[in-house]
């Protein structure tokens, strides 16, 4: 408790909420237009009644749901792939050039053909989110099962493991840690790609919550919106966070 | 030589294969065309100049928005960098503002600036500003202590001591977090585009797509990928050995 109150912290939740602060007084005053900057009190208020009348709750579990499907798909097929990748050479050269080229193409550049193919659906927002969300996971993956330590590899030998075997039980291990790295920024991008597939394709979700206000010029409720998102986005990552250490806590306990 | 033989092997038998079976009849041609009609969909593109000039008009916003978003990186980085009081008071606010998607901006961003430039820039600013801010922020809190006492044995102004010492010490590493902004700004830029903003490379995709034009679709897409492939290529080579790297002596 000490450490979370010393006078560095609280100066800066007083610059904060002074911020805040100078914002409310500037809309109560009119100074700055209600339209582009409604005052926090009123977004906050709106945060309470959509709270207390439950509204909140689909979207917020519609979007985290895409979001987190996206990326589950994601993560699988890139730790796959990593796998592959990372430790046979002639995978890499097979499939290195092909996913080089893809991988500099922006995320959002497939939702028309993904439109095409899966029509305005949760499958398109989907592919689209497990598209854009595989790139850090892939790239995490290829370079922790490319970098086991040799000592690791010749164990395993000595151990007469076959393939597989040396794949699970030493290879995956010793590349956790980068896979899960590569996992928090792939969880960032999901939620990324989630609120673009929803305002581009009209899903029910926050992504949709925050465009629609602005189409009825209603921008307490899109504030309103633009903090769930923001909260949604610290939770996750704070949930990898954790997960990270739940997962790598041998590994500390080791050294 | 052998290597990019089996590098190739992909990508030659996807194409074959599309070609071959919508030539056969195996596939229906209405969601996606094939190879030949897309490179003269692509070729016809750049003939009458509308693919160049929506990449120009892609390109120079996600630049607009990069400079700005570089500008005010560096000089907010650079205040917070060298003030640690600064950095722990404000700093938690601006983590508190970081992980807010960019594109949840947008509807905002239509709302203060209508569609246009302005929308699109503000949007690639955002986004952008982070990494630029992050990296110069520990560039220069990582310049050489020895700079600051000359600067302060000089009495240098603030300003003075910013321009002469402070960022050019810390330019090698704050050109990385430029190149992580330049990277970003175009993803951001074409993402604007397809969701929102009526110019540009990504609503001529959307476009493309929403009218049917399946061969024009495919062709705008690889020519994305060949853009952010010249990108990233550009950008690892500038990053490679061509920023002097100030040392100690």
């Amino acid at each position: 408790m000490r450490r979370l109150f010393n006078p560095m912290n609280l100066a800066a939740l007083g610059f904060a909420l002074l911020l805040l602060m100078a914002w409310q007084l500037l809309a109560d005053a009119h100074l700055i237009s209600p339209i582009f900057f409604p005052s926090p009190l009123r977004s906050l208020a709106v945060l309470q009644h959509r709270l207390a009348d439950g509204s909140l709750w689909l979207p917020l579990a519609a979007t985290g749901l895409r979001m987190t499907i996206g990326w589950l798909l994601a993560s699988a097929i890139g730790v796959v792939l990593g796998a592959a990748i990372g430790s046979s050479r002639f995978a890499r050269d097979l499939l290195d050039p092909t996913l080089e080229f893809i991988r500099p193409l922006p995320a959002s550049a497939v939702i028309p053909v993904a439109i095409l193919f899966l029509g305005l659906s949760n499958a398109m927002s989907v592919t689209v989110i497990a598209f854009g969300a595989i790139w850090p996971v892939l790239l995490a993956s290829v370079h922790g099962f490319s970098s086991v330590p040799p000592e690791l590899a010749n164990v395993s030998q000595v151990l007469g493991f076959g393939r597989a075997d040396f794949l699970r039980k030493v290879a995956f291990p010793s590349a956790l840690p980068d896979i899960v790295a590569g996992l928090r920024v792939s969880l960032a991008i999901a939620l990324i790609l989630a609120v673009v597939t929803e305002m581009q394709s009209s899903l029910p979700g926050l992504g949709w919550d925050i465009f629609s206000a602005q189409r009825f010029y209603r921008s307490a409720d899109l504030y309103a919106g633009l903090v769930i998102l923001a909260l949604l986005g610290f939770a996750a990552n704070h949930l990898i966070l954790l997960l990270e250490w739940r997962v790598l806590r041998w590994r500390n306990l080791r050294t | 030589m052998r290597r990019y033989l089996v590098g190739a092997m992909i990508p030659v038998a996807f194409l074959i294969g599309w070609e071959a079976s919508t030539r056969t009849g195996l596939l229906t041609l209405e969601s996606l065309s094939r190879p030949s009609d897309i490179l003269m969909a692509g070729y016809a593109a750049l003939r009458d100049g509308s693919l160049l000039l929506a990449t120009m008009q892609t390109c120079e916003t996600a630049l607009l928005g990069l400079a700005i978003a570089a500008i005010a990186g560096i000089v907010i980085g650079a205040v917070l960098g060298l003030s640690s009081t600064a950095e722990r008071i404000i700093g938690p606010t601006i983590e508190a503002l970081r992980p807010i998607p960019a594109i949840a901006f947008m509807p905002l961003a239509l709302m203060m600036f209508g569609f246009g430039v302005g929308l699109e820039a503000s949007i690639v600013a955002y986004a952008c500003v982070w990494p630029i801010l992050i990296v110069t922020i520990a560039a220069v809190r990582a310049v050489e202590g020895r700079l600051l006492d000359v600067a302060a044995v000089l009495e240098l102004p603030v300003w003075k001591k910013m321009a002469k010492i402070v960022l050019p010490a810390a330019f090698a590493r704050i050109n990385v977090g430029l190149r992580i902004a330049a990277a970003i700004s175009l993803v951001v830029a074409v993402t604007v585009e397809i969701v929102l903003n009526p110019r540009g490379l990504g609503y001529r995709l959307i476009l493309a797509e929403q009218s049917l034009e399946i061969g024009l679709m495919w062709a705008q897409l690889v020519w994305l990928c060949l853009l952010g492939y010249v990108l990233n290529l550009l950008l690892s080579r500038l990053g490679r050995g061509s920023t002097p790297v100030w040392r100690p002596l």
